[in-house]
């Protein structure tokens, strides 16, 4: 079995006996203020090949798919097409060399036709630039025969359904004669029979010659159709190889295998009585049988896989949505929560994971943000009083020492780090019981992230009851009294002690 | 704090004001005289009305193309109520008047709210419809001048302190929603609803029921203004205040009230309503054509919009931080 847990390793040789790579990275480095995304990493696609890159959320994944199609550009490493160096300096020049991506989200004109969006931006021609609209309904009708898919080019595309959606997206990347095909978690949005679809699909790519590169955090598929398998750890190299030389477990341990290089405040938890108690919570369609209980000072995790359900049960928690079915107790009362406000009433806070579309209001002020969503207590009749707004927002301000020239100044000028200190003390200001933290380091600088590891253990020191939504296992670990592991929308397992390793966490996430 | 108050939106439109008084009073001096300034400002005071009730509506990231056909529909109705029953003292005409233009703001603000229509859609329907039930109400026939009780004609008219009642009215509008706006939840809603309606969410505000009292608010204001132009002008029909939306809407974007929302003051409303009515009082006496003068009020729309487009982009985040503290 060839492995290579050192990140400054080459790819192992013995293993490309396929010839030269179609596509290939050597020593690819792309830096963003604050984060080192991609770290000197490698990447080989054979063509015939599925390739499977494996790795955390934050592994470097999606850095490494904007790279290969132009829409990065890295700082140091080479890219090779036939071993020959290149540069991607357009998503267009990627796409003239063969490399094509089906993304996450697929990025389709639900009222264009079916072969308008398989062609958009490259369709044929006739003299005066003029599209030649024959010759294209003729293509994506070929394009489309070749993958089966039996659906008419002129079709409007919000006529079909996902599943075809999916497969139009596929035609249009191989619309540009593909000879490496990005497939970003492809199998997200579809049906089991849509997947075996997919898979069939796969393995016509394959035949054609094609490379894929297959991005999946499920490891039953990896095995099903991967030929070779690269792994990624916060955007380092670890590793690759032959699929048929590894097992789950080792592949495992390689995603998540890390020497700690984060440190976790050193905490005392001590958790007191129960503040909350769910029971039951269900949704017809997002979640189902959530139930759990909280204590003061405690810090309960929950994990999980991208749409897994976890910020989708927050959001009915905190009464953005309502569940069908289910009971909050807070401290042992019966809780009706039927709308944020309620829930704010109830010391039930919650801090969204983006913050930039969910956190400030950018053209207010400092203090009027603070205040926000405490003014039933800096008001009287509906009159606001605003000696008591600025006492309240310099409080909590100070608490979390923010330095601002004012409490007048616009939260839209502060810096991130500061825009987040004013949402975190809006919902301290409001002296909640329960405060619900969606991802609550996503996409902030290392300096940053222990701020507020910091600062959390210092909430449930006070004996704020924590939860925290997070998907960096580190994170989950370092920070977490017990920890929730959600699946396809239940829970999967709930872990304390030595119960709570890495192993254990990928293993009840994935479902392995 | 200096720098602050100078570099204002609001103080730069009263710059500009003054700057094109003094333009006109190169070519016409008795422009500028106070008599005939409190003239102008008695003229705009319908602009200025509509204009803060649309103000509110724009901070939510909403629109109210209705304004002038609520306007409209409440002068026929007072109008016609005068006509029917002359002894109606002017208190109850105003009361009346004050509740059907609310009640048609809340028609507004319930389809928004309730059934989630866009609002430049809901407003665009209610519009013609207001328009419709004149025309259904009325038979499409003028109430003039002679149908009118003296009573019902002379309230806007009627001077206290020196100013016409049509002029306390704007003033106290302007009063009033300035308290509205700065000292109340409401006006606090109105710009966090406007200003992150997904962030606002998250605070407890409920952005539907903030933009239905927007829409309430506006058609109140509209309604007053509607017995106030009905009286004023002494005539009511189908089409007065025809296309009037447009200038109320105008008015609000030079005040610096951003489309996008979230971002405006009374005081902008005010200024913007001031600066359109100073063009549409001064083009005629320096003898300027009609035409110019469409011109000149679309030619300052533009600018305002440049202008704040670009006050925006300087506002992006400062990431120096050496910039930070000179900031």
């Amino acid at each position: 079995m060839l492995m290579h847990f050192q990140a400054d390793q080459a790819p192992a040789d013995q293993a490309h006996a396929a010839g030269t790579p179609v596509l290939a990275l050597e020593g690819i480095t792309k830096a963003f203020p604050g984060v080192k995304a991609l770290d000197g990493v490698s990447l080989r696609l054979y063509s015939g090949e599925v390739t499977a890159l494996v790795g955390e959320n934050g592994a470097g994944k999606s850095t490494v798919v904007k790279t290969l199609t132009g829409i990065y550009q890295p700082d140091g490493g080479a890219i090779l097409v036939d071993g020959a160096p290149v540069q991607f300096p357009t998503a267009q020049d990627a796409a003239r060399s063969g490399v094509t991506a089906i993304h996450q989200e697929t990025v389709l004109f639900d009222e264009l036709s079916v072969a308008e969006n398989i062609f958009l931006g490259h369709a044929p021609r006739w003299r005066f630039g003029l599209i030649d609209w024959r010759s294209m309904q003729a293509r994506a009708g070929e394009i489309l025969r070749g993958i089966g898919a039996e659906i008419d080019p002129a079709t409007r595309l919000r006529d079909l359904g996902i599943a075809n959606k999916h497969l139009v997206a596929i035609a249009r990347a191989l619309s540009v004669d593909a000879r490496v095909v990005i497939m970003d978690e492809p199998t997200a949005a579809l049906s089991h029979k849509e997947i075996e679809e997919l898979y069939e699909l796969v393995e016509k790519l394959k035949a054609q010659g094609k490379a894929i590169l297959f991005i999946s955090h499920k490891f039953d598929e990896i095995f099903r159709i991967a030929d070779r398998y690269t792994v990624f750890r916060d955007g380092q190299f670890i590793g690759d190889g032959l699929i048929s030389e590894i097992d789950e477990a080792a592949l495992v341990k390689m995603m998540v295998g890390r020497d700690v290089s984060q440190v976790f405040p050193d905490r005392q938890s001590a958790p007191g009585e129960e503040v909350l108690q769910v029971v039951g919570y269900s949704h017809p369609t997002e979640f189902d049988e959530i139930g759990f209980s909280l204590k003061r000072g405690e810090i309960l995790g929950f994990y999980g896989l991208v749409g897994a359900g976890r910020s989708e049960f927050m959001q009915a928690l905190f009464g953005i949505t309502r569940p069908s079915k289910g009971v909050t107790k807070i401290e042992g009362e019966l809780a009706v929560v039927r709308s944020p406000a309620e829930a704010i009433a109830q010391g039930i806070v919650y801090v969204p994971e983006d913050r930039g579309q969910q956190g400030a209001i950018t053209a207010m002020p400092i203090f009027q943000n603070v205040t926000l969503p405490s003014l039933g207590r800096t008001s009287r009749r509906g009159f606001l009083k605003l000696a008591e707004e600025f006492r309240l927002a310099r409080e909590y301000t100070e608490r979390l020492d923010l330095r601002a020239a004012s409490l007048d100044t616009p939260v839209g000028s502060l810096s991130g780090g500061n825009q987040q200190k004013v949402v975190i003390a809006k919902w301290l200001a409001t002296k909640p019981r329960v405060i619900i933290l969606d991802e609550p380091t996503k996409g902030i600088d290392i300096g940053s992230k222990a701020a507020v590891h910091e600062f959390m253990a210092e909430l449930a020191a006070q004996g704020l009851a924590v939860i925290m939504v997070s998907s960096e296992i580190p994170e989950i670990l370092g920070m977490s009294d017990r920890v929730i592991v959600m699946r396809e929308g239940r829970i999967a397992a709930e872990l304390e002690g030595d119960d709570l390793t890495p192993e254990t966490l990928v293993r009840h996430a994935a479902g392995i | 704090m200096l720098q602050r108050l100078i570099s204002s939106r609001e103080a730069l439109l009263l710059g500009a004001i003054a700057v094109l008084l003094a333009l006109i009073a190169t070519r016409f001096p008795g422009f500028i005289a106070p008599g005939n300034l409190a003239h102008v400002f008695n003229d705009t005071s319908p602009l200025i009305l509509l204009a803060i009730g649309q103000m509110i509506v724009i901070l939510t990231k909403c629109i109210d193309l209705s304004v002038a056909a609520n306007l409209a529909l409440t002068g026929m109705v007072v109008a016609m109520i005068n006509v029917s029953f002359p002894g109606v003292p002017v208190a109850v005409i105003l009361a009346v008047a004050l509740a059907l233009g609310t009640l048609m703001g809340m028609v507004n603000g319930l389809l928004v709210w309730k059934l989630q229509i866009p609002p430049i859609v809901v407003t665009l329907g209610t519009m013609t419809i207001f328009r419709g039930i004149i025309f259904l109400i009325s038979d499409g026939k003028w109430v003039n001048s002679h149908e009118m009780s003296e009573g019902f004609k002379a309230f806007p008219r009627a001077e206290l302190l020196g100013l016409p009642m049509l002029s306390w009215v704007a003033l106290v509008a302007v009063a009033v929603f300035a308290v509205v706006m700065t000292r109340t939840r409401l006006g606090r809603a109105f710009y966090a609803v406007g200003g992150n309606p997904h962030a606002a969410v998250y605070t407890g505000l409920d952005v539907g029921r903030t933009q239905f009292w927007a829409f309430t608010i506006s058609g109140a204001l509209a309604g007053i203004t509607g017995y106030l132009w009905v009286s004023r002008y002494a005539v009511a029909y189908v089409d007065i205040a025809g296309g009037f939306e447009l200038d109320v809407v105008a008015a609000c974007v030079i005040g610096g009230i951003s489309i996008a929302g979230g971002v405006g003051t009374v005081g902008g409303a005010l200024l913007g309503a001031l600066f359109l009515g100073v063009i549409k009082n001064a083009l005629p006496v320096v003898d300027i054509s009609p035409f110019w003068q469409l011109a000149i009020s679309g030619a300052a729309i533009i600018i305002a919009v440049a202008v704040n487009a670009r006050a925006a982009r300087v506002k992006g985040r400062i990431i120096l931080k050496s910039a930070e503290q000179a900031a």
